[in-house]
Formats: C-alpha cells, structure tokens, sequence
C-alpha cells in the first residue's frame, strides 16, 4: 500500500521556483530519505507533505487519501525538527501530551502513551525537566518522543541530528534505524549528509535544485548514479569523473583516460556496459570510477580476476584516515583518488603500482551529464 | 584610528559631566533633605524632621495612594492593549508597518501633549460627552476629569493611550523572535492560534513582560507631564502625584528642604521598583550562563 503519493509538486517563493514537479511514491513501511545539498528544497516539500505550507501545484496523497486541503493536524503525521522545536516552557512530559491534550485524548491514555515512549526511548527520568535542562541528544530523544506518542501513518524528519556531535549522531542514527525496523512506520527523513541517507534509507531520492534527480534503493544509487551531480554527491570521498573516450579493445570496449598521451591508461568495459557505450564509440565520455576502486597492487576484486588492471601511477599525495589511507595520483594526466590499505607505504612524489577495479565503471554523457553506462 | 588624545578628549568630558549632575546632584539633594532649607540652601543637619512633615502630610499620602492606582492601571492597561495590539499585528496582514507607525506615533509626543489633547477630550463642555450628546444621546455622561474620585483615571486612560504602541513594539519583537518551528510544531499537535499563542508563544517570552512592565513602572513613578497638563493634579488634590508634590514644595511654597525629602523619598520608590529588576537580570543572566 502507498503511504505518501507526490504528483507534480510545484512551489515558488515569489520569483524564485524552489521545487519544479516532484513525483515520489513511498510503499507503507518504507524509509524513504530526501538528500541534497543546503537550499535545495527538501525542506520546503517536507512542509509540503506536513501542509505547514501549501503547493503551488500538484496532489500530496497521504494513506490513499488526497491531503492538499486537510490540516496539519488532520493528516495522521508526526514531525521531528532541526532544531527540535520543544516548547520551551513545558516539562519533557507536557511536551510530549500537548498533542494528545489538543486532541482531547484522555488523562489516562495520556498517561500510558508517555510511559510507553519513554521507556522506549529512555526518557523517563527526564519527564519533569524543561528542554534548556537537557543535551542536544536528550532533546532529541524528546522531540522523537513527541512524534512517537501520535502513531501516524507518516513519520517526518527534518534534518533531526544535524545538531549532534559526529559521535553522538551516528549512535542516534542506529537508534532511528532500530526504532523504524521496531515499529515498522513510514518515515520520510530529510537530511543533507549522504552517509545518513545511504545507511538509514530503504529508498532514496536525490534533490538538486528543485527537482528530483535520481529516485532509487541506496545500492543503485551508490553503484548507478543516474547522472554526474548524483555521482559526486553521493560517497565520500566522491566517485572520480574524469573524461575519458570510448574506443575498441579487441572484441570489446574499452574507456582510455588521457588519450594520445604516453601515461594513457585503458580500462575494459564490461559487457553490461558495452550496450550503452556503444553509442559513443571514438567520443569523448565522462568516466566515474568510485575511489574504492582503485587500491593496492595486490588487491583483488571479487572473485574472477578479469575486472582486475593493473597500472602505475606518480602519487602526489597520501591522506591517512587510520583505517584506509585516500590517496591523490594521476593517471593519464588527470587527477584521481583512491583508497588502498592503511599498511601500504606510499612514495609521495614517486612512482607506485596499483589495482583498478574495471567492473563498476560508470560513463555519463558529457553534454548532458546522464548516465549512458 | 582615532589619536589616544582624542579617546580621552572625546571620554571625559561627558563622562565628568554626567557624574557630576547625576551623582553630584542626587547627593546634594540628599543632604539638602536633612536640612532646614527653605527658599536658600542652608547647611545645618535637622535630622529626619522633613521626611516626617512629608509623610504626615494629606498631599503626599493621597499623592502616594494616587501613585498606587495610576501605576496598577496604567501598566495593567498599557500591557493589555499592547499585548492585544501585537497579537492582531502577528496575523501577517498587509497594512502590518503602516498600522504600526500609527501605534507608535503617540510615543513620539511629548507627554504635555497628550495631557493637553486628552484635557480637552476629557472636558465634558467641548470633549467626547458634547460629541456623543450631540449625536442624540442627551443623559450620557463622561465627566471624570472633574470628578474627585474618578479624575486619576483619566489619567491612566491618557498614559495608557501615548504608552500602549511601545508596549505593542516589544511585545510583538518578541513574538517574533519565537522560533518559527515551534508554531509548525504547535500546528501538528492540533493546536489553534488561541491555544499557541497561550500554550507556547506567551509562556516563551515572559522575560518581556517583565520588562515591559518595569519600564512603565518607572515611567508611573516619574510622572511629571502628562498630570501637569491634563488635570493640573486637580479637581483639589485629587490627581496629586509624588512629583507634583516635589514640585509644589520646592517652587510654589519654597520650601527647598522638604521639597528634596520628597524627591528622595520618589528615588527610594523608584529604586524599589529598579533594583529587583536589575537584579532578576543577572539572575537570568548566570541561570543562562549555566545552561548554555
Ligand atoms: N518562506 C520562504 N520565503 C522565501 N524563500 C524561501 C522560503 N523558504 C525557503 N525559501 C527558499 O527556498 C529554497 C529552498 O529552501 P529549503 O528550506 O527547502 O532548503 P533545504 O533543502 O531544506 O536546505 P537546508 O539543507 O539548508 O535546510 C531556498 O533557496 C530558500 O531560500
Ligand atoms: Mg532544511
């Protein structure tokens, strides 16, 4: 069953068209994840889908049930805020039973709603606290809490832990990630870093300016970037996208970076993307190639050894991260990152051999940016 | 970059001058108060005689009893109407800054202004009772200002006229300041507007109440002006202010010494008022400090 339906949602901000026809369809159960860089519109459709604020054009159907002229309150939604939003002058506990005491829900109902998500959440030594007596983590549990009391069909987030130190944030993101697996809700959560939406999300759907630029499960996204924006959104650090040009190999095709120079570097296309390259035989391309791809010489990827190609490279700089060391080389004159093992000691300013995984090149079109294979 | 010279050149002088009047001054009125003056500044110590004279006369508790209801009054009033005033404005309608130029305009005149246009409003022979009597209704009546028992709220009625547009402003800068997603927080909860401005927008900026009222508080306990010109603290004594009191003594009778009692006596009120207030500030102050 759909439990959110957006069709041709439109809005603008007097001249300026912040969202310009958005289509997303969410299956009830779903963890659907709205990603973008600042400004480009997540949270206007948020608010959109909340009817905090009202489209221009376009249906927003929540549980098969067209919203556009039903009330915030009347749409079966709860709603998670960046900045929390707690009623300052509330207990924890007022905060959480303000909704149900709108609701005219009654004092014992109330009561056990309360219990119940603060044991869920461990907030029940924090009831009788106001929100400025609590950390920015506790507030968040709150401010879940709040939406969790409601049992809506719709759950939705904006931005809910960019607010937390790097630590307590990726504690938080399991907690969401257990919470929605626990209570099997909907959630459409909004979040500008992509490492939440690729871990938290059954299905994610990339924003850029005002349009929906690739809609899809986390791993198509990663592996199959549907166009270059989407490509070097996506991962960090993110895919290389070099141009490149399509030219025969043998029985084959094969993507040449730096082409007619002596360092030019071949890389076989794979048969699945021979169909698509075929199109742009001796053209120029954009080649992505994720940094992961390119590691020691001794690595190898997957388990037949074809993908495979070994290459030697001038390293201009290392970066070691602990656990996996990026570093910058150059091939075929362009600029590349790769991630090899944190043991391997690199040559800064010299000559080194790496593995390059062949099997999840991805080419995109150079004038209009879109994936062609 | 300014020479050092002229740091200091630029520094001292006002500074030297406003000690000088502020500090100096307040401290000679204070010593002049213990003294025997009367129309010349004498300087032989009498004690608390003139605060006791002061206090035992009709004019300074009737102006004392007067200070109580005009200042209740006049903050209750000024409050409401300001509050009522900011909480129409924050409906996001389109005339927003042109309405509220004209609840600020009153602020812009000077109180002997408003006595004067109120005095003649108020006047019963040419104000609002001729106006309301010539529209047809002959028996009404609105004579306060030459009523004994009713003249001091006129007074409120004229304060809380020029005052409520300054309450308005800070009340609705604060209602403004509350963050916008706690009313889209509010909205799904299923509160009206009624119950988020009660529930959530007022609770949140209660600091400016405080302040609101404290202002005006003070503003009650300076009250010179505005009684001057509407009621002349008439009929009689009626409308008698703690002011009116200091300037009667001092320059109608001549009598320096107690005159500076009574000013004395008007400071400690104030202080009364003041010192609480700047003390809940730092209060707040380190209590924020505190928790971030
Ligand atoms: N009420 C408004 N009036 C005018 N412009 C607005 C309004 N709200 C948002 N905008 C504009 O719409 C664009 C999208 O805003 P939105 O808040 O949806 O971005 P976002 O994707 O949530 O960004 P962020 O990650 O920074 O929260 C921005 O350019 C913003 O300036
Ligand atoms: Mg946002």
């Amino acid at each position: 069953m759909s439990a959110l339906r957006i069709a041709g949602v439109r809005k603008r901000f007097g001249a300026q068209e912040v969202l310009k026809g958005i289509d997303l369809e969410v299956d009830s159960g779903e963890f659907l994840v709205l990603v973008g860089p600042s400004g480009c519109g997540k949270s206007t459709l948020l608010n959109i889908i909340a009817g905090l604020e009202a489209p221009g054009e376009g249906t927003v159907e929540i549980g098969s049930r067209l919203v556009n002229d039903v009330e915030p309150k009347d749409r079966d939604i709860a709603m998670v805020f960046q900045s929390y939003a707690l009623y300052p002058t509330m207990t924890v506990r007022q905060n959480i039973t303000f909704g149900m005491e709108c609701r005219n829900v009654p004092k014992r109902a109330q009561d056990e709603a309360v219990e119940r998500v603060s044991r869920l959440l461990q907030i029940d030594q924090l009831l009788h606290r106001k929100p400025s007596q609590l950390s920015g983590g506790q507030r968040q549990r709150v401010a879940m809490g709040r939406a969790l009391v409601r049992d809506p069909t719709l759950f939705l987030f904006d931005e809910p832990l960019s607010n937390l130190d790097a630590k307590l944030r990726v504690e938080m993101r399991l907690e969401i990630k257990q919470l929605h697996r626990r209570i099997g809700a909907t959630i459409v959560y909004v979040t500008h870093d992509q490492i939440e939406a690729m871990t938290m999300a059954t299905r994610i759907a990339v924003m850029h300016q005002g349009e929906v630029q690739q809609f899809a499960d986390p791993e198509t996204i990663y592996n199959r970037p549907a166009n270059l924006f989407v490509a070097r959104f996506m991962g960090a650090p993110p895919m290389n996208c070099v141009s490149a040009r399509v030219v025969s190999a043998g029985d084959g095709l094969a993507a040449v970076i730096g082409a007619g120079r002596p360092d030019a570097i071949q890389l076989p296309l794979s048969r699945e993307a021979e169909a698509g390259a075929g199109a742009f035989k001796d053209r120029a391309v954009v080649l992505g190639i994720r940094p992961e791809c390119i590691a020691e010489e001794d690595r190898r990827f997957g388990a037949d050894e074809r993908g495979s190609i070994a290459v030697e490279a001038p390293v201009e700089m290392t970066e070691p991260t602990g656990a996996e060391t990026i570093v910058l080389m150059r091939l075929g004159g362009e600029q590349l990152l790769g991630r090899v093992s944190p043991d391997v000691r690199l040559p800064v300013g010299g000559n080194a051999r790496f593995a390059v995984d062949a099997r999840k090149l991805c080419l995109f079109d150079p004038a209009t940016e879109r994936l062609i294979a | 970059m300014l020479a050092p010279w002229l740091v200091h050149l630029v520094l001292w002088p006002p500074l030297l001058v406003s000690v000088v009047h502020i500090i100096g001054f307040t401290g000679y009125t204070t010593w002049i108060s213990f003294t025997s003056s009367t129309l010349i500044p004498e300087n032989d110590f009498v004690g608390l005689r003139n605060y006791n004279s002061v206090l035992a006369s009709r004019n300074w508790t009737i102006a004392t009893e007067n200070l109580l209801i005009f200042g209740t009054g006049f903050v209750v009033l000024t409050t409401a109407i300001g509050l009522t005033l900011a909480v129409l404005l924050d409906q996001r309608i389109r005339a927003e800054n042109v309405l509220r130029t004209i609840y600020l305009y009153p602020m812009a005149v000077s109180f002997v202004v408003t006595g004067t246009v109120w005095s003649w409003l108020l006047n019963p022979s040419i104000g609002i009772q001729k106006l309301v009597r010539g529209l047809g209704w002959e028996a009404f009546r609105f004579d306060w200002v030459v009523d004994r028992d009713m003249a001091i709220y006129t007074i409120v009625i004229a304060g809380a006229w020029q005052a409520s547009g300054f309450a308005m402003a800070l009340f609705l800068a604060g209602i403004r300041s509350v963050d916008a997603d706690l009313y889209k927080a509010a909205q799904i909860d299923g509160a009206g507007p009624w119950r988020i401005y009660r529930r959530v927008v007022l609770p949140a900026i209660w600091p400016i109440f405080i302040a609101v009222m404290v202002i005006l508080l003070q503003y009650t306990i300076k009250t010179f002006d505005l009684v001057r010109a509407l009621t002349g603290g008439g009929p009689g004594i009626a409308t008698q202010l703690p002011s009116l009191v200091v300037y009667d003594l001092m320059f109608q009778r001549g009598l320096l010494g107690r005159g500076s009692a009574a000013a004395v006596l008007m400071l400690l009120y104030l202080l009364a008022v003041l010192l609480p207030y700047f003390a809940f500030v730092q209060w707040r102050k380190r209590r924020n400090a505190r928790h971030g």
